[in-house]
């Protein structure tokens, strides 16, 4: 009988198990590949164990030690960050799976410290994920921001080398001058970093202050990609596409939006937030965010730079959700977490699908290329869907809930800026596949040479895509299993 | 802790424990000189530091939660007498000194051989010794003029070895006689500060002095006393404006003595400083609170700021190490003149955390020149890949300088900002987080060109041998550990930080042995 702490245990360092195997199996690839893909299903499992056992809440924190007076390195089960776990181990699988089919198909260099690295970041996501408190996942958020810098230098030309260092510059500077003095902040004044549902704040501090703060959260929280701190991001799209699709789509971002939505669910509690209207302008500075990132998107060219740019405006829906403190937004945030991990990562996958077969990486020098690689190209257009947010995809409930919580705060005007950010959405994503398909290419003579991607490149975005399907008829599941943490009731 | 009468020879042992840490590296210098034996010196500074190193880790035990020891030199009693006289707060400096003096020997062995004249190694052990005495001895001893007596072993014996450096590069000896002009000023300056002090008090002894200064107030002697041993540790200590001879010293020194001392030299003089500021004078005196915040403060903002900002545009590794530990005296200023406990218990931790830290970085520096001479940055691009371990351990270093979580310095650093915000002072909790940036620009940038440059002219390296991976590792893993486990510095420096603080009449006084 495993308790639920072993599998919390197994999770987070089942991962550094892989980083092990790649150093040891370093020059027998297949071998260390599965080795791997072995690890990331193991992974999974041990995820799917603490599912099982606690089904989502859990009493007792595990405490491994005390580092300061009340400051421990500890883990516990919570809702919001179980389901973020699911996700992450999920996908990661999934781009494995990618990641071998494109490391291979584009002969990168480097390949066992490629995979170690990921394997190391995976670590620090599931640390992430169930940190007990403030503390230790500050711990585990540093980690990812390290162990993600070699991965995005990975080609080692002056153009990733000058990516990585924007991409480390402001992740390591904002953490460091605003998160941390914010964490120092809280902990001199309440003494501890616990998460408690309802939060620790409420009376701890003078009201004025408390917007403050926030600030210092909501930008320290640099990989939530608020603007004007998102430059990363783009910046960080030099990165080989398996590093783009699973971590700047899915693990590292929503790492960002996933402390995000804790910090203001369990340190500064939705009701003391929405009691003391302290979050106001952040929820200004969201939409901002929202539609200039979207506005961003339409005028890149370069097809990984507008999906990051897409990401930037996504991510700015959960920023939106914490700042309007209800627990109806809350749920909507915590659900898009999940939601557009799947649409995004689809979308990654065909863009680096498209990469391998064809090296272009340009949104006008798609044209024609539909016909030559339909697969991709459908699963493009569904991937797309959901992220607009369009029925049967999974991605309409978030906005929905958004939308309601939006109605509940009676911000009427932030239901505008939801719809505009969709019509955006339309505007930069649906192009790309009409000019797939429709719109004849110039050069039609090297089309000639171009087939579909390679088994390992599609299916895992295929895969992505079908589950973006399934999540709109099974969104009640994910909604009840939220809904303890969107209503601060564990 | 009493001790039964009965129990006196059983106890004997133990009871001389605080003298035995001094006297046996004392006495291994000259037996080194006298065998000469290159293997033979070797061993016994290892055996001498390794003794001092066991003895410092039960005296930290023993004072973790509080207590004193004092020891009577010859059975005179204090304040005639000379007096040993160990806490919480010298013990855990006696530690990172014995700690790293150890560590420090298994690397010297291969960076002695070639870095050094042949002829000469010998000697260098000697010296060696006569360092590690003179550090230990300044930071055990209750008795000012033992302090200058100490200062000066220490001293004259680390100016013998910065110019032994002059076997690789002849500015060696230029670097250590800026050192040995600045140091005896400083020295000089020290010592009459300490006349002053016995003008007007009549006494050497330190508690005794805390006593009899604050009994009979305050007047211009001791005034005067004040400024000078503020400056001449200030030399020492190497606070801006006073730090021009740190960087070449440390850049042309053998590599291993730059190990040491980075480690050790100033923080012991920063040790004497602390003592001076908090326990002999008291912070309550306005002349001194008016020193502090006027002079002090501004200066560690000055130093935290300029030094790092120099560093970020050096070209060569050690100088860069050199400045950048420049800016980290400014941090451990800086805790102090917050003149709260907190402040005082961060610059404690601090002084350990980044003894092992930097220790660790010069290691690596020490190797990498071994291999390429000069570590200038053109001449170490790229080396990150062929040797692996020893980048990979200079990667922790440099995480543990910036104070990225999970590190030693990430604590140091966490306590600081705590310390300032317990004074209300957020202000001063910005600059520092901003300040540490700035290490993030100097510390990547080394990252940047080990790993991601192109290879230097000079072809690929092979990996260093064990017996200077090891203590480096060990070094490394203990900037890890000090990260995680914070009980044995943030304890100690706990209760140092509040004996530092107690005022002398109540100090606690507690007799173990009196070496008759």
């Amino acid at each position: 009988m495993i308790g639920i702490s072993t599998a919390i245990l197994c999770s987070i360092l089942m991962p550094l198990v892989g980083i092990l195997g790649n150093l040891v199996l370093r020059n027998s690839i297949n071998l260390r590949d599965s080795f791997t893909f072995l690890v990331s299903v193991l992974t999974f499992g041990s995820v799917f164990t603490v599912f099982i056992l606690s089904g989502g809440v859990q009493n007792e924190e595990l405490s491994l030690f005390m580092v300061l007076p009340n400051l421990d390195i500890a883990f516990k089960v919570e809702p919001l960050g179980l389901l973020f776990a699911l996700v992450a181990s999920g996908l990661w699988m999934l781009t494995h799976l990618y990641g071998i089919g494109y490391m291979r198909g584009n002969n990168e260099a480097r390949q066992a410290q490629f995979f170690a690295f990921f394997c190391l970041a995976i670590f620090a996501v599931m640390g992430i994920c169930f940190a007990a408190n403030m503390f230790t996942l500050f711990l585990f958020y540093e980690i990812l921001t390290l162990s993600t810098y070699p991965l995005v230098a990975h080609k080692g030309d002056p153009l990733s080398v000058s990516g990585a260092r924007v991409y480390l510059g402001i992740l390591l500077g904002t953490s460091i001058v605003f998160l941390l003095t914010g964490l120092i902040w809280t902990y001199a004044l309440v003494g501890h970093l616990d998460f408690v549902a309802g939060g620790i704040l409420n009376g701890k501090i003078a009201v004025g202050l408390l917007p403050i703060l926030l600030g210092l959260y909501a930008f320290g929280i640099g990989k939530a990609a608020l603007m004007p701190l998102h430059r990363w991001l783009p910046a960080a799209m030099v990165a080989p596409t398996p590093v783009s699709a699973l971590l700047h789509a899915v693990a590292v971002v929503k790492a960002g939006v996933f402390t995000m939505l804790k910090v203001g669910v369990y340190i500064f509690g939705i009701d003391f937030l929405a009691e003391s209207g302290a979050s106001q302008w952040l929820i200004w500075l969201a939409a901002i965010s929202i539609i200039l990132a979207s506005i961003f998107a339409l005028m890149q060219n370069n097809l990984k730079k507008r999906l990051a740019y897409s990401t930037v405006s996504q991510l700015s829906y959960v920023t939106l959700a914490m700042a309007l403190a209800t627990p109806m937004a809350a749920m909507g945030g915590g659900m898009h977490i999940a939601m557009h991990a799947f649409g995004k990562i689809a979308l990654f996958m065909c863009a680096g699908a498209i990469y391998v077969v064809t090296k272009k990486t340009d949104v006008s020098e798609l044209s024609g290329l539909g016909r030559k690689m339909p697969i991709t190209f459908i699963i493009f257009a569904i991937a797309s869907f959901s992220i607009i947010g369009l029925p049967p995809f999974g991605g309409s409930w978030p906005k929905f809930l958004l939308i309601l919580g939006a109605v509940d705060t009676g911000y009427f005007s932030i239901i505008a800026v939801l719809m505009i950010s969709s019509l955006l959405n339309v505007a930069y994503l649906l192009p790309i596949v009409g000019r797939g398909f429709f719109v004849k290419s110039k050069d039609g003579l090297d089309l000639k040479l171009i087939h579909e991607a390679p088994l390992l490149c599609w299916l895992p975005a295929a895969i992505a895509a079908g589950t973006c399907l399934l999540l709109f008829f099974y969104a009640g599941l994910i909604q009840d299993f939220l809904r303890p943490f969107a209503q601060g009731s564990i | 802790m009493a001790i039964e009468h009965a129990n006196h020879v059983a106890l004997s042992l133990q009871e001389q424990l605080p003298i035995w840490l001094i006297v046996i590296p004392f006495i291994t210098a000259p037996l080194i000189l006298l065998l000469g034996n290159k293997q033979l010196a070797w061993l016994l500074s290892f055996v001498a530091t390794g003794i001092s190193l066991f003895i410092s880790i039960l005296l930290s035990l023993h004072l973790k939660s509080g207590g004193v020891i004092s020891y009577h030199i010859g059975g005179w009693a204090p304040p005639i007498g000379i007096e040993y006289r160990i806490d919480a707060t010298n013990a855990l400096i006696l530690l990172l000194i014995s700690s790293i003096g150890t560590v420090v020997l298994p690397y010297a062995y291969k960076s002695v051989n070639s870095e050094i004249n042949p002829k000469h190694h010998t000697l260098f052990y000697a010296c060696y010794m006569l360092c590690f005495t003179g550090l230990m001895g300044i930071v055990i001893t209750g008795d000012a003029f033992n302090i200058f007596v100490f200062l000066e072993i220490s001293s004259l014996a680390t100016y013998v070895l910065v110019a032994m450096g002059a076997y690789k590069d002849k500015r060696a000896l230029t670097a250590a006689y800026d050192y040995l002009i600045l140091g005896t000023i400083g020295a000089t300056f020290f010592v009459i500060g300490i006349g002053f002090l016995y003008m007007a008090t009549g006494t050497l002894n330190l508690v005794d002095l805390a006593e009899r200064i604050s009994s009979q107030g305050l007047n211009r002697t001791i005034r005067a006393g004040f400024g000078f041993i503020v400056i001449g540790l200030g030399l020492k200590i190497a606070i801006m404006p006073l730090h021009l001879w740190l960087p070449k010293a440390y850049t042309f020194a053998p590599s291993a003595v730059t190990v040491f001392l980075s480690a050790t030299a100033t923080k012991a003089s920063m040790y004497v400083l602390l003592k001076f500021l908090f326990s002999i004078y008291h912070p309550s005196f306005a002349f001194e609170e008016n020193t502090i915040l006027i002079i002090f403060m501004p200066l560690a903002i000055a130093t935290m700021f300029l030094a790092s900002i120099v560093a970020i545009f050096q070209t060569n590794l050690k100088r860069m190490l050199a400045y950048s530990s420049i800016g980290q005296i400014g941090y451990l200023l800086l805790g102090a003149s917050l003149m709260n406990s907190m402040g005082l218990t961060a610059t404690l931790v601090h002084m350990f955390n980044h003894g092992i830290t930097k220790a660790l970085l010069f290691m690596g520096a020490g190797i990498l020149a071994l291999k390429v001479g000069k570590v200038s940055y053109e001449n170490i691009a790229g080396l990150g890949r062929s040797m692996p371990l020893t980048a990979a351990a200079m990667v922790v270093g440099g995480l543990s300088l910036i104070g990225v979580p999970g590190t030693a310095g990430f604590i140091s650093k966490w306590l600081l900002i705590q310390a300032a915000f317990a004074n209300g002072w957020w202000q001063i909790s910005l600059l520092i987080v901003v300040s540490s940036l700035l290490s993030v620009v100097y510390v990547w940038r080394f990252i940047e060109i080990l790993y991601i440059a192109p290879n230097n002219k000079m072809g690929t390296k092979t990996e260093a041998s064990a017996s200077m991976l090891i203590p480096m590792w060990i070094l490394a893993f203990a900037c890890l550990f000090f990260g995680f486990f914070t009980d044995l510095t943030l304890g100690t420096a706990q209760t140092a930080a509040e004996n530092l603080l107690s005022l002398p009449n109540s100090v606690l006084q507690t007799t173990l042995g009196d070496g008759s």
